[in-house]
C-alpha cells in the first residue's frame, strides 16, 4: 500500500543521507522525498512517499524511528490527511494551442506564471493524481519540461506533528 | 557554554573527557590527523593507550574489551586509511550490538571536500555500520558530542558510534566542563516493558504444554543472566541460547538444551520446532537460527522481549511483543509469578521433558575419537576440562568457532566472545587482547583456525609489547574448513580455493614474535600440551594442533530447511 510518512528531523548535516541511506540499504521503495526547514530552525520536516506490504511499512517506521536524528514520525495515511504536490510544466504554446492550454489550466485551477511567444509555464498544485491527470490531458507533443516538487502533507483536524 | 571550566585544546578535551568518562584503555594507532591527540595522551597517565599493529586490531580489541567487561570499548585511529582499516571492526561491533566509541582523525575543516591528503569521508563510509556518527566542526561542541557518543553507544540497543574530529578542531581552544548528564529529544530508549503485555505473556507461559525459552545476545548485553536463570528455574522450562547468548544460562545445567540453529543441537532445534509457547528474549530471529521462516515454530504462540522495536516481528511475526530491557521485563515476570503463586502445568511439562530426553539421547554432538589423528572436538573438550570451564574464550570464524560453541560449556556470561553477525575472520586474537586487558588475571584463550589467525596475526607483536599471556588454540586443518564443508555438501567436493597451501611454521612464527610455540600432532599429546601451556602464566603460547583435515560440523541444517530437518553425523 502507498503510505505518506512525515518526519521531524534534527536539522543536522547528514540527516537526509541517513534517511536516504536507510531506504537504499534495506531495499525499501521511495516514490518521493521532500525536506525543508520548519519554523523552528533546529528541525526539518520530511515527507516520504513509499509503498510496501504492512510488514514492510511497519519495519520502515520502526527503522526510521531508530535513527538518532529522527525526533518524531507520523504515518499520515493512517488518518484523514491532506496531500499536496506542485507541478511546474513548460509547454509549447502557439496558435490554437494557446487558447486550449489556457482553458485546461483554468479547469485544473492552475495558473500560467510565465509566457513567451512560443511557450507557457504553468503552475499547478494538488494531489499527485490531479497532477497526473493534468499531464495526461496535455498533448504529449507539447510538453517541453515537467518538474514536480514531490508530495508534502499534513494531518486534517487538530492532530499535529510537533515536538 | 558560559564562562565556566578550564580552557583546553580540542586534543586535551578529548583526553580529559575520556578520563572523566572513566575510560581506562584506548586502543589505537597514530597518524597525522591525530597527532595533537597523541601529544595530549603522552602528557598524562590516567588513560592508557594500547598500540596495536593494524587499525582493525584496535576496533576488535576495543570490542573484545567491551564484550568481556560490559563497559564501552574505545578506539582511536587517524584519518583516511586509519579510518577505513577500522571499518571491519566497526561493522563487526554493529552487527553484534557492541558499545564502541571510535574516534577518527579528519583533515582540517577548511580542507574537507578537497581530496586532501589522507582524506576520506569517514562519516559517510561508516554510516551504514554505526548506531550513529558525528563530525565535530567546532571545538566548543566537542565535549558534548563525546558525551552523546558514549550515551548513545551504551544505552538502548548498544552499538558503535564514530566521532570524526578534524585536526584543526584538536588544536583550537575552548572551555571544558565534563558534561555529566545528557538529554536527547530524539533518542529516548525504552526500558520498562508494557505491564499488560507482560501479564499476557505470563498467562501464556503458565498455561503452556510444550514451552521453550530461546535467548540471545540481549541477555548478555543487559547483564541479565541472573533474572533469566531465576525465571527459567522457577518455571522448569527447557532453554536454548543463540551463538551470541551462550553463558546467559548455565551451559552445564540440565534444563539447558545447548545452542540452537544451523549448528545447534538436535534437542534444541526439535524442541523449538514442536513447542507450543516460545519465550524469545534478547534474540533477533536471525536466519542462522530460524532456517526456513515458513516452517519456524509454526505451532507456537511467540512472546518476544527486545529493547529494539525493529527486532520484533522483523523476520517472524510474534503474538506478544514486549519492548523493554531484559532485566526489567523478566524481573516483572518473576514478581507476578511469585506474587500470584502461579504454577506451570506439571503433567504436561513432565511429558514434554520425556520427549526432550528422547531427543537428547541421540547425542548429536558425539564424534569418533581417534588415536591417530587429533579430532578438533577432542581438543575443545579437553580445553574445557583443563581450564575447568573458567576461561574467557574468544574465537575466529569457521568450523573451530562452531566446535568451540558446542564443546566449551559456558556457565557464566561475557566469557564467550565471537563475531556472530558479521562473522569476521581475524576477530579472535585482537579481541582476546581486549579481553585480557579487561581481566588481567584471568585465562584468556583464543580458539582459531590456520585461515583466520593469519588475518590479524600481526597483533602477536602487540601481545609481546604488553605482556598479554593469551593462549592460542589453533585448530590447524590446512583448510578453510567451513568453506570446505560447504563444498563437500553442496558443490560435489569441488574444493575451490579452500586448501591452505604454503602455511607458515606457526611455532617458529610465534617464537620470532617472542612467544612460546608448540606443535601438537598426536591425540595423546593434547592434554599435556594444554596443561603445560596453562602453566606458563606469563607467556603467550601458540598451540598449533594439527587436526583431522576432513572433519565436519554436525548437526547441520542446510539453508532453507526447517529446524526439524537436520543433517546428523
Ligand atoms: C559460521 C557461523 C555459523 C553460525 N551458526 C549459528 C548457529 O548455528 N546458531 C546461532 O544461534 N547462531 C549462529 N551464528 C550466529 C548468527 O549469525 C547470529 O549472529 C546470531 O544467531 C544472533 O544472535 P542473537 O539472536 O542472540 O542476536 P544478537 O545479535 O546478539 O542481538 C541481540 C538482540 O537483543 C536485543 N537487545 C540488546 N540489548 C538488549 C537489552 N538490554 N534488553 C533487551 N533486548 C536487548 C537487540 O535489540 C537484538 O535484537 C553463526 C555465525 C557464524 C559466523
Ligand atoms: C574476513 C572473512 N573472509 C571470508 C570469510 C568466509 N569464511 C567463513 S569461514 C571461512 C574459513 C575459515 O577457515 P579457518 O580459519 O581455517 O577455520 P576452519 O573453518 O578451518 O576451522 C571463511 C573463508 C569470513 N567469514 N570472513
Ligand atoms: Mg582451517
Amino acid at each position: 500500500m502507498r503510505r505518506i510518512i512525515s518526519l521531524l528531523l534534527e536539522n543536522e548535516a547528514g540527516a537526509l543521507s541517513r534517511v536516504a541511506g536507510l531506504f537504499s540499504a534495506r531495499g525499501y521503495n521511495i516514490e518521493s522525498l521532500t525536506v525543508a526547514p520548519t519554523e523552528d530552525p533546529s528541525l526539518s520536516r520530511m515527507t516520504i512517499v513509499t509503498h510496501g506490504s504492512d510488514e514492510i511499512i511497519e519495519q520502515i517506521t520502526k527503522q526510521l524511528n531508530k535513527l538518532i536524528d529522527v525526533v518524531k514520525l507520523q504515518d499520515l495515511t493512517e488518518g484523514a490527511h491532506i496531500e499536496r504536490e506542485m507541478l511546474l510544466i513548460k509547454v509549447r504554446a502557439v496558435d490554437a494551442d494557446r487558447e486550449e492550454l489556457m482553458r485546461l489550466t483554468d479547469i485544473f485551477r492552475g495558473s500560467i506564471i510565465d509566457v513567451t511567444g512560443q511557450t507557457f509555464t504553468i503552475e499547478l498544485t494538488g494531489t499527485g493524481e490531479k497532477l497526473d491527470a493534468f499531464i495526461q490531458a496535455v498533448d504529449n507533443e507539447l510538453i517541453l519540461e515537467t518538474v514536480r516538487s514531490g508530495v508534502t502533507g499534513i494531518a486534517r483536524g487538530e492532530k499535529c506533528l510537533r515536538v | 557554554m558560559g564562562s565556566k571550566g578550564v580552557e583546553l585544546t580540542g586534543a586535551e578535551i578529548v583526553v580529559r573527557f575520556l578520563r572523566d568518562e572513566g575510560v581506562k584503555y584506548v586502543f589505537g594507532y597514530p597518524g597525522g590527523a591525530v597527532l595533537h591527540i597523541y601529544d595530549a595522551l603522552y602528557k598524562q597517565e590516567e588513560v592508557q593507550h594500547i598500540l596495536v599493529r593494524h587499525e582493525q586490531g584496535a576496533t576488535h580489541a576495543a570490542d573484545g574489551y567491551a564484550r568481556a567487561t560490559g563497559k564501552p570499548g574505545v578506539a582511536l585511529v587517524t584519518s583516511g586509511p586509519g579510518a577505513t582499516n577500522a571499518v571491519t571492526g566497526i561493522a563487526t561491533a554493529y552487527m553484534d550490538s557492541i558499545p564502541l566509541v571510535v574516534l577518527t582523525g579528519q583533515v582540517p575543516t577548511h580542507l574537507i571536500g578537497n581530496d586532501a591528503f589522507q582524506e576520506v569521508d569517514s562519516v559517510g563510509v561508516t554510516r551504514p555500520c554505526v548506531k550513529h556518527n558525528f563530525l565535530v566542526k567546532d571545538v566548543r561542541d566537542l565535549a558534548l558530542i563525546l558525551k552523546k557518543a558514549f550515551y548513545i553507544a551504551t544505552t538502548g540497543r548498544p552499538g558503535p558510534v564514530v566521532v570524526d574530529i578534524p585536526k584543526d578542531v584538536t588544536a583550537a581552544k575552548a572551555k571544558y566542563v565534563y558534561p555529566k548528564e545528557i538529554q536527547l529529544r530524539s533518542y529516548k530508549p525504552v526500558t520498562k516493558g508494557h505491564i499488560g503485555q507482560i501479564k499476557r505473556a505470563v498467562k501464556l507461559l503458565v498455561q503452556a504444554e510444550r514451552p521453550m525459552i530461546y535467548t540471545g545476545g540481549g541477555v548478555i548485553l543487559d547483564g541479565a543472566a541472573k533474572p533469566l536463570t531465576e525465571l527459567t528455574r522457577l518455571l522448569g522450562f527447557p532453554i536454548t541460547n543463540t551463538l551470541m547468548g551462550l553463558g546467559g544460562y548455565p551451559g552445564t545445567d540440565k534444563q539447558f538444551l545447548g545452542m540452537l540453529g544451523m549448528h545447534g543441537t538436535y534437542e534444541a532445534n526439535m524442541a523449538m520446532h514442536h513447542c507450543d509457547v516460545l519465550l524469545a528474549v534478547g534474540a533477533r530471529f536471525d536466519d542462522r537460527v530460524t532456517g526456513n521462516v515458513e516452517k519456524f515454530c509454526s505451532k507456537a504462540k511467540i512472546i518476544h522481549v527486545d529493547i529494539d522495536p525493529s527486532s520484533i516481528s522483523k523476520n517472524v511475526r510474534v503474538d506478544v511483543p514486549i519492548v523493554g530491557r531484559v532485566s526489567d521485563v523478566l524481573g516483572e515476570m518473576i514478581r507476578i509469578i511469585k506474587e500470584k503463586k502461579l504454577k506451570p502445568r506439571r503433567e504436561a511439562l513432565a511429558a514434554w521433558w520425556r520427549q526432550i530426553e528422547e531427543w537428547r539421547a541421540t547425542e548429536c554432538l558425539k564424534y569418533q575419537y581417534s588415536d591417530e589423528v587429533i579430532k578438533p572436538q577432542y581438543v575443545l573438550e579437553q580445553l574445557y576440562k583443563v581450564t575447568r570451564g573458567n576461561a574467557f574464550v574468544t574465537s575466529d570464524v569457521g568450523q573451530h568457532q562452531m566446535w568451540a560453541a558446542q564443546f566449551y560449556k559456558f556457565d557464566k556470561p561475557n566469557r564467550w566472545i565471537n563475531s556472530g553477525g558479521l562473522g569476521t575472520m581475524g576477530f579472535g586474537l585482537p579481541a582476546a587482547m581486549g579481553v585480557q586487558f579487561g581481566h588481567p588475571r584471568s585465562t584468556v584463550v583464543c580458539v582459531t583456525g590456520e585461515g583466520s589467525i593469519q588475518m590479524c596475526i600481526q597483533e602477536l607483536s602487540t601481545c609481546l609489547q604488553y605482556g598479554l599471556p593469551i593462549k592460542i588454540v589453533n585448530l590447524n586443518n590446512r583448510y578453510l574448513g567451513m568453506v570446505r564443508q560447504w563444498q563437500e555438501f553442496f558443490y560435489q567436493g569441488r574444493y575451490a580455493m579452500s586448501y591452505m597451501e604454503a602455511l607458515p611454521d606457526f611455532v617458529r612464527l610465534a617464537e620470532s614474535y617472542g612467544h612460546v610455540g608448540m606443535r601438537i600432532e598426536k591425540p595423546a599429546d593434547v592434554v599435556p600440551a594444554l596443561e603445560e601451556a596453562m602453566k606458563l602464566k606469563k607467556r603467550l603460547v601458540f598451540m598449533d594442533f594439527i587436526t583431522d583435515q576432513t572433519e565436519n560440523v554436525y548437526p547441520m541444517i542446510p539453508a532453507g530447511a526447517g529446524l526439524n530437518e537436520m543433517i546428523l553425523v
